[in-house]
C-alpha cells in the first residue's frame, strides 16, 4: 500500500497574529509557520498503516517556511520519500483551491493507493483541500476520519459526526481521506534521528507548473476577536455565592 | 540505530559514557536502589536494572515505563561504592532507548516537543522571552544588536523568563546585580532553553541542538563570564557546552554573589528575623560533583536576623524536588505511578526542621514547593523564597 500524505504549514498560534493595516489581511512578514496539527495526525495514521500492513509513505508539502524541517522530521518518523512543491509567492499564502490544483499537478508522477491529509487546517478551517483534490482526481473522499482498516482490497474508514455519532464507511479503490485524528497522538521522534535524516535523506523538489484554482475565496476583512463584557466574579460565603448564582440562573432562564 | 539486546545496550553505555566500563564492577549491593527516591515505585531501580541487563531481559525492560520516574538526582551514582556512572550513563541511556523506541509519557512528549519547536519547555512564544524585563524595577539590558563589551552574560533560562512566579526571582536578581553595579546583559529572544533537563530525560540530541543555538547567540557578543540563577543551566553550560565550543567561565549566582559577599553584606540592611532552611538543588550539589553546598548557606547567613536550620536530608543527601530528569514535566505520570511526590516530602521535612522559610536556588523549586505547601496543608506555615528574593528583601526592605 503506497500512501501519500499531504502536509500544509500554517501560522503558529503561539505567536501573536497581526493584521496588516494596508491589505486588511494577516501580516505574514513575521509569521512563524508550523505543520498543521491534523496533517501530523494524517502522517501518524499513514505510518501506523505502513507498520501494520506494509507499503510506503510519501509526504508532500509546499515549499514555505521551515518545510525542510517538517519533512526531515517526517523521514525520521519513518516516511520513505519526501517532496516539496517549489514556486514563487507561496509565502504570501495559497488558497485551498489552488493548493488542491498544485497537489494534483505534483501527484501526476507519484504512484499512490491512498491519500491522507488533515481534514482541515487552523488557518482557514474550511476543510476543502482533501475534497477538492478528490474531485480533481475523480476519486472518492471521506473526511473526519479517525480510523482506517484495510479489508480485502477495500478500506473501512470510520467517520466522526457531531453528537458522538460514528459511521464506518467502506471505500473501494484509490481514495482520499481527511484525517480528524490518528488512533494515537503523533509520535515523538528523538532529535538525533532528525539530525541523521538531515544528513542522509534528501527532499525531492517538484516545480509548480501552471496549476491554477478554478475559483478562489476572497477574504474581504479580518479582525481580531473583540472582548465582550467581562466575567463577573461572585464573592461571599459559599451560601451567599450559591444564592446569588441560583438567582442569576433563574433570571437568565437557565433553570426555572 | 535502536538497540536490540541487553548486551548491545551495555556496550553502548560502556562506550558512550566516561567511566562506563565500571558498570561491569557492579556486585549488586543495592545501595543505589535504597537511596533512589522513587526506587520503591520502579519495576527496575538501578540495581535490578543491571541484574536484568545481565540476564538479557531487554524486552522486559522495554515493557516497563517506570524508568520515567527517574529524576536524574544523582543520589544513586553518588553512593555507588564502585563509582558506576548510573545516572548519566545507565539511566539516561535507557531513557534515550525508550525515546528511540517511541515509548514516552504524553506530558513529557509535549515538553520535549515544545523545547525543540520553541526553544522553551513551556511552549511560550520565542519572541516574548524577554517580556519579563518590562516588569523589572531596574533596567535589564538585552544584548541584541549591541557592540560594546559587557562583564556578565546573565543566562535567564526558561522558567526565569516565562514562569510568572519565577519572573519575580529574575526581578530580584536584576535588582541585586544593579545594586552591585555589575555590568550585565541578557540574550533576550536569542536565548533558548539550556537543554539540561531534556538531556537527562534522554534527549541528548536536543541539548546539542539547543546548545548550538545558544552558542551562536553568545558568539555575537563580548562578555567575560556567564552567570545564571538556574542550576540546570549552570550544569549544562559548565559541563556540556565546553565540548561544543564554550570557553567562558560559568557561575551560579550563589558563587558569583559569595565572591562579592563584602559589598553585599553592606547592603543587607533590613533584618529578616526568621528560621530558614535551604533545599540543595541536585544540579548544584551531587550532579557532576559540582559540590556547591556552602555558598548558598553563606549567603543566607549573611542576612541579618536569619537563623539557618537544616532539614534531615541535606547537602549530598538532599532529596530531589522531583523536577529533574524530566520530572518537571511528568507530575501526572509520577503521581500515577508512585502516588506521592518528593516535593511534598521536602516541604514536610522543612516543617519538621522548624523552618518558616524554605529557601531555594533553582527556578523549578519556587512553584513546585509552593504547590506542595498547599497540597500538604501547610499554607500559612511555610513560605518558599529563592535566595535572591530573601537578599533583595533585606537590601531593599
Amino acid at each position: 500500500m503506497d500512501i501519500v500524505v499531504l502536509m500544509k504549514l500554517v501560522p503558529d498560534l503561539v505567536e501573536d497574529l497581526e493584521i496588516d493595516a494596508d491589505s486588511g489581511l494577516l501580516d505574514r512578514s513575521f509569521l512563524r509557520l508550523v505543520p498543521n496539527e491534523l496533517d501530523e495526525h494524517a502522517l501518524e495514521a499513514a505510518l501506523l498503516l505502513k507498520e501494520r500492513h506494509g507499503g510506503t509513505v510519501t509526504a508532500l508539502a509546499l515549499d514555505v517556511g521551515d518545510v525542510d524541517e517538517a519533512l526531515f522530521t517526517a523521514v525520521a518518523k519513518g516516511t520513505d520519500r519526501v517532496a516539496k512543491i517549489t514556486g514563487a509567492g507561496f509565502d504570501q499564502g495559497v488558497g485551498n483551491q489552488r493548493l488542491a490544483a498544485l497537489f494534483q499537478e505534483a501527484l501526476a508522477d507519484v504512484p499512490f493507493d491512498l491519500i491522507l491529509t488533515g481534514t482541515q487546517a487552523v488557518d482557514d478551517l474550511d476543510g476543502f483541500v482533501g475534497a477538492l483534490l478528490a474531485e480533481r482526481l475523480g476519486l472518492p473522499y471521506v473526511g473526519y476520519v479517525t480510523r482506517i482498516v484495510p479489508e480485502n482490497g477495500k478500506y473501512v474508514a470510520r467517520k466522526e459526526y457531531p453528537g458522538g455519532l460514528n459511521a464506518d464507511i467502506e471505500v473501494t479503490g484509490r481514495v482520499v481521506l481527511g484525517i480528524q485524528a490518528a488512533e494515537r497522538p503523533p509520535r515523538y521522534v528523538v532529535t538525533s534521528k532528525i539530525m541523521e535524516a538531515m544528513k542522509t535523506a534528501s527532499i525531492e523538489e517538484i516545480e509548480a507548473g501552471d496549476a491554477a484554482a478554478d475559483a478562489e475565496i476572497r477574504v474581504t476583512a479580518m479582525s481580531l476577536p473583540e472582548s465582550g463584557t467581562h466575567a463577573e466574579m461572585i464573592a461571599g460565603s459559599a451560601v451567599e455565592i450559591a444564592e446569588k448564582l441560583t438567582k442569576l440562573l433563574r433570571e437568565r432562564g437557565v433553570v426555572t | 540505530m535502536a538497540v536490540a539486546t541487553s548486551y548491545e545496550f551495555l556496550d553502548k553505555v560502556i562506550h558512550a559514557t566516561p567511566d562506563g566500563e565500571k558498570i561491569r564492577k557492579c556486585l549488586q549491593c543495592g545501595t543505589c536502589s535504597g537511596i533512589c527516591p522513587y526506587g520503591f515505585a520502579m519495576d527496575y531501580p538501578p540495581r535490578s536494572l543491571i541484574a536484568a541487563l545481565r540476564a538479557d531481559d531487554w524486552l522486559g525492560l522495554l515493557e516497563s515505563d517506570t524508568i520515567w520516574l527517574c529524576v536524574s538526582c544523582f543520589a544513586c551514582a553518588n553512593v555507588c561504592p564502585a563509582k558506576i556512572p548510573l545516572t548519566r550513563g545507565l539511566l539516561a541511556t535507557l531513557k534515550t532507548e525508550m525515546l528511540v523506541g517511541g515509548s514516552i509519557p504524553q506530558e513529557l512528549q509535549v515538553a520535549l516537543g515544545n523545547s525543540r519547536r520553541y526553544g522553551n519547555a513551556l511552549g511560550e512564544a520565542p519572541s516574548r522571552r524577554a517580556e519579563w524585563v518590562k516588569g523589572s524595577p531596574v533596567p535589564v539590558p538585552v544584548l541584541t544588536g549591541r557592540k560594546e563589551q559587557t562583564d556578565v552574560l546573565w543566562f535567564v533560562g526558561d522558567y526565569g523568563s516565562y514562569h510568572p512566579r519565577v519572573q519575580l526571582v529574575s526581578q530580584a536578581m536584576a535588582r541585586i546585580l544593579h545594586a552591585l553595579e555589575v555590568k550585565f546583559g541578557i540574550l533576550g529572544a536569542e536565548e533558548v532553553s539550556d537543554g539540561d533537563a531534556q538531556a537527562s530525560a534522554g534527549e541528548g540530541g536536543l541539548l546539542a541542538l539547543l546548545a548550538r543555538k545558544n552558542l551562536r547567540a553568545m558568539g555575537k557578543y563580548s562578555f567575560k563570564e556567564i552567570v545564571t540563577a538556574d542550576p540546570h543551566a549552570f550544569n549544562a553550560l559548565k559541563h556540556e557546552y565546553p565540548r561544543l565550543g564554550l570557553r567562558h567561565p560559568v557561575k551560579h549566582y550563589v558563587q558569583f554573589l559569595v565572591e562579592r559577599l563584602g559589598r553585599l553584606k553592606a547592603l543587607l540592611k533590613t533584618p529578616l528575623p526568621m528560621r530558614v532552611t535551604f533545599h540543595d538543588p541536585c544540579c548544584l550539589g551531587r550532579v557532576n560533583d559540582n559540590n556547591i553546598y556552602e555558598e548558598p548557606r553563606e549567603l543566607l547567613r549573611a542576612i541579618p536576623g536569619v537563623k539557618l536550620v537544616e532539614m534531615s536530608h541535606n547537602r549530598t543527601l538532599a532529596i530531589c524536588c522531583g523536577g529533574g530528569g524530566g520530572g518537571m514535566w511528568l507530575d501526572g505520570f509520577s503521581w500515577e505511578k508512585a502516588g506521592t511526590r518528593t516535593t511534598d516530602w521536602r516541604v514536610k521535612e522543612a516543617i519538621v526542621a522548624g523552618a518558616q522559610v524554605l529557601a531555594v536556588a533553582c527556578p523549578y523549586e519556587t512553584p513546585r514547593f509552593e504547590d506542595a505547601v498547599k497540597s500538604t496543608g501547610n499554607e500559612g506555615k511555610l513560605v518558599v523564597k529563592d535566595i535572591v528574593e530573601l537578599l533583595a528583601e533585606s537590601m531593599f526592605g
